[in-house]
């Protein structure tokens, strides 16, 4: 029992550290621009691609260097000649524009790397368990994996409290006039919010490619998870995501790590259904079934119960 | 009397396009594709009463044409097993009725705030719906779907609906009615309070309007006709599968609305008959069609954010002044340049990807090894995208010139 609770705990921590960095920078451009950037999540499956080719020349750590900056880069240049363009059309059709976005980055994955599985691998150096609890072993690879979000984390939060351009940032977050006012250029601090934003994707992407597979429905599988999460967050809540993050990451992992179902419920009631019940589907539900509908039912939970989220600000 | 022929007018060409279409493409690949038609206009003008008229961006809706659909279908087996007797050209009614039951049930948390509060319940109800169809086998069927048979119900007149084109009437039917009650329905007052809320909700509460009641009303109503379409759909395929309430269906009726035009009533309309052609005459030529649509789709929303039907509304002003004609050398003159851009990007974008030694592209045979052909086609790509820049500053000028007024300047180029 007390295996599975702590496997269950560090694999869930691994997931949740993951989905935060990608949550991160998709609450900063929320924060910055209003608008919550649907392709988020392709361009993490970018980064896993790109990450995946470079890796045929320089080896795993060439492209957990070089994709995370092409990703970037590609993501301020997005911002700068698409999404800057939509920006006078409302909020509406920049949520559009995001959502088209992914659709067109699966479809160009599929164009340059093919539809099928890519066999990108973790490297060597870290191909060993890192410890061995009860028989079962914890691999390095994942000890690698939190290791660097939670680096990204802390990096993240000194630069956005401690350091000069942290601190326009934020001003320009809320006070965006009065910041130009002084001289700064906010629309090119909001196109390197965005590419660094893009780029942490990147680097999720480049660090889950060879744990969930490399493929080109990768980014649907975490996008709207990423996006439950910055909800539940709380919009524009860095350290809301943070919790959320964690909260579905173990929320899952124990969910599928458990084996309780209806039935016991009902056997804790002293209640019995035939088998050809025709509610038979609902009498056998088992915990690990319904893992994925988890962050979905949380969700709807939050928005109906407390819209701006767990750390949100109290809407006007 | 004047007013009244000029507002049936359209209505009366619409029923008789619905009725004649199949009299000029009688190919059963023809009546397959209006049937699609049919099913996509009513599930995307569905749409548009959330997001075009209510304000509403839904990343869920397909959750009401599925659910209505597969009630539709259950319906067919209940009338196949005799357990229901009732003729099926009101199957579609059936799924009407579950959707709104649906979103009434859905509706009545979902709506109580608009924007991103709202686009984000509907994402997490689609999935939620769309996890747990994959759970509850016994009503949808796990992957397989569920499927039934329409001919079974006592006939309709004689007809027994075994042939496509006899479901093509029935839905015909179904559209125009469909279409004539979402119409009328923007001219209710619920409608145009729709209109009043998704523009300003602050002022509409001022006057004593509850916000969030007539968003429920346009919620509702919207979920209805999607389950119409889906029990359209549920009569043309005799199945229907999860893969009919999950997030791809939803984003494709977010597609054919906004591509259509969300702000005009016939956007919609546009959106689907385009999508539902390129969906069906397209993806015989390419298997990149998916790859075109989204970039079609990236293009409309940065250059033409009103979509096809705003583009062709904005040349009102010029249509009433009698100045369309000066648009047109400057149409074609950017036009032609960048048509053939168009083209060539096509064909570089196939080339790449052909499997063999050679594309056969608009009666040409392309070679792939040929590093002639990538050369010639790069330098003709990059004189005819210099062409379109070249002369867009003349289109850009004729529009300024067509639009112009003398108190007020007209809309911008797009």
């Amino acid at each position: 029992m007390i295996e599975v609770l702590i496997f269950a705990t560090l694999n869930g921590l691994v997931t949740g550290l993951l989905l935060f960095m990608l949550a991160s920078g998709l609450t900063l451009i929320f924060s910055m621009m209003g608008v919550l950037n649907f392709a988020h999540a392709s361009f993490y499956m970018l980064g896993a691609y790109f990450a995946y080719s470079i890796s045929l020349y320089l080896g795993f750590w060439g492209g957990l260097l070089f994709a995370p900056l092409i990703v970037g880069v590609l993501g301020a240049l997005i911002e700068r000649y698409g999404l800057r363009k939509v920006h006078d059309s409302g909020h509406v059709a920049e949520l559009v524009f995001t959502f088209g976005l992914a659709f067109l980055i699966e479809e160009a994955v599929q164009f340059f790397w093919g539809p099928d599985t890519k066999n990108y691998q973790t490297p060597d150096l870290l191909d060993f368990p890192l410890f061995t609890l009860f028989g079962q072993e914890f691999s390095a690879y994942r000890g690698f994996m939190i290791t660097i979000s939670v680096g990204i984390f802390v990096a993240l939060y000194y630069v956005l409290t401690r350091s000069r351009i942290g601190i326009i940032i934020q001003a320009a977050i809320t006070h965006p006039n009065t910041v130009a006012n002084l001289g700064h250029n906010v629309p090119l601090i909001f196109m390197l919010v965005f590419g660094v934003g893009t780029a942490l994707a990147g680097v999720a992407g480049v660090i889950a490619g060879p744990v969930l597979t490399t493929f080109p429905g990768m980014a649907l599988v975490l996008g709207s998870i990423v996006f439950v999460i910055v909800v539940i967050g709380g919009l524009g809540s860095l350290a809301g995501a943070f919790i959320a993050s964690l909260l579905i990451g173990l929320l899952q992992s124990y969910a599928i790590a458990s084996d309780v179902g209806m039935a016991d419920l009902l056997n804790l009631l002293g209640l019995e259904f035939a088998r050809d019940h025709p509610l038979d589907d609902l009498w056998t539900l088992t915990l690990p079934q319904i893992a994925p509908l988890l962050p979905y039912l949380l969700l709807v939970l939050v928005l109906i119960f407390r819209p701006s989220g767990l750390m949100g600000k109290r809407e006007q | 009397m004047k007013t009244l022929v000029k507002k049936i007018s359209p209505w009366i060409g619409y029923l008789l396009l619905l009725l004649l279409l199949p009299q000029f493409f009688d190919s059963v690949l023809a009546v397959s594709i209006f049937n699609q038609m049919a099913i996509a206009i009513v599930f995307a003008l569905s749409y548009n009463m959330l997001l075009g008229q209510g304000g509403m961006l839904s990343f869920g809706h397909a959750v009401y044409f599925g659910l209505g659909g597969f009630l539709a279908v259950h319906a067919l087996i209940l009338i196949e097993f005799e357990t229901l007797t009732f003729s099926i050209i009101y199957i579609p009614l059936v799924g009407g009725l579950f959707g709104l039951l649906a979103a009434l049930f859905i509706g009545s948390f979902s709506t109580r705030k608009a924007g991103t509060v709202f686009a984000m319940i509907s994402l997490g109800v689609g999935e939620l719906i769309a996890a747990s169809s994959l759970i509850f086998v016994s009503f949808f069927g796990g992957e397989a779907g569920v499927s039934g048979d329409r001919t079974y119900g006592p006939p309709f007149f004689g007809v027994e609906f075994f042939q496509n084109i006899e479901i093509y009437y029935l839905a015909a039917a179904w559209v125009f009615i469909a279409t004539l009650f979402m119409y009328l329905f923007t001219q209710t007052p619920a409608g145009r309070m729709a209109n009043a809320v998704r523009d300003n909700p602050e002022r509409a509460e001022f006057i004593g309007y509850s916000a969030r009641w007539v968003r429920f009303i346009s919620f509702a109503a919207a979920g209805f006709f999607a389950g119409v379409a889906g029990g359209l759909f549920a009569l043309n395929y005799e199945f229907i599968t999860e893969e009919n309430l999950n997030a791809v269906t939803s984003g494709r009726v977010l597609l054919m609305a906004y591509i259509g035009g969300l702000g005009y009533f016939i956007g919609p309309i546009i959106g689907a008959v385009v999508l539902t052609l390129m969906n069906s005459l397209l993806s015989n030529y390419t298997e990149l069609w998916m790859l075109y649509l989204g970039i079609l789709f990236v293009l409309t929303v940065m250059f033409l954010p009103r979509g096809f039907a705003g583009f062709i509304m904005m040349h009102q002003l010029a249509w009433t002044r009698g100045k369309l004609k000066s648009l047109a050398l400057p149409y074609v003159k950017t036009g032609v340049p960048a048509t053939v851009f168009l083209a060539i990007c096509v064909a570089l974008i196939e080339l790449s990807h052909v499997e063999g030694e050679a594309l056969h592209y608009l009666g040409l045979e392309l070679s792939q090894d040929s590093g002639l052909t990538w050369a010639l086609l790069l330098i003709a790509a990059t004189a005819a995208f210099i062409a379109t820049r070249k002369t867009l500053p003349q289109l850009r000028n004729a529009w300024i010139e067509a639009n112009h007024m003398e108190d007020s300047s007209g809309e911008a180029d797009p």
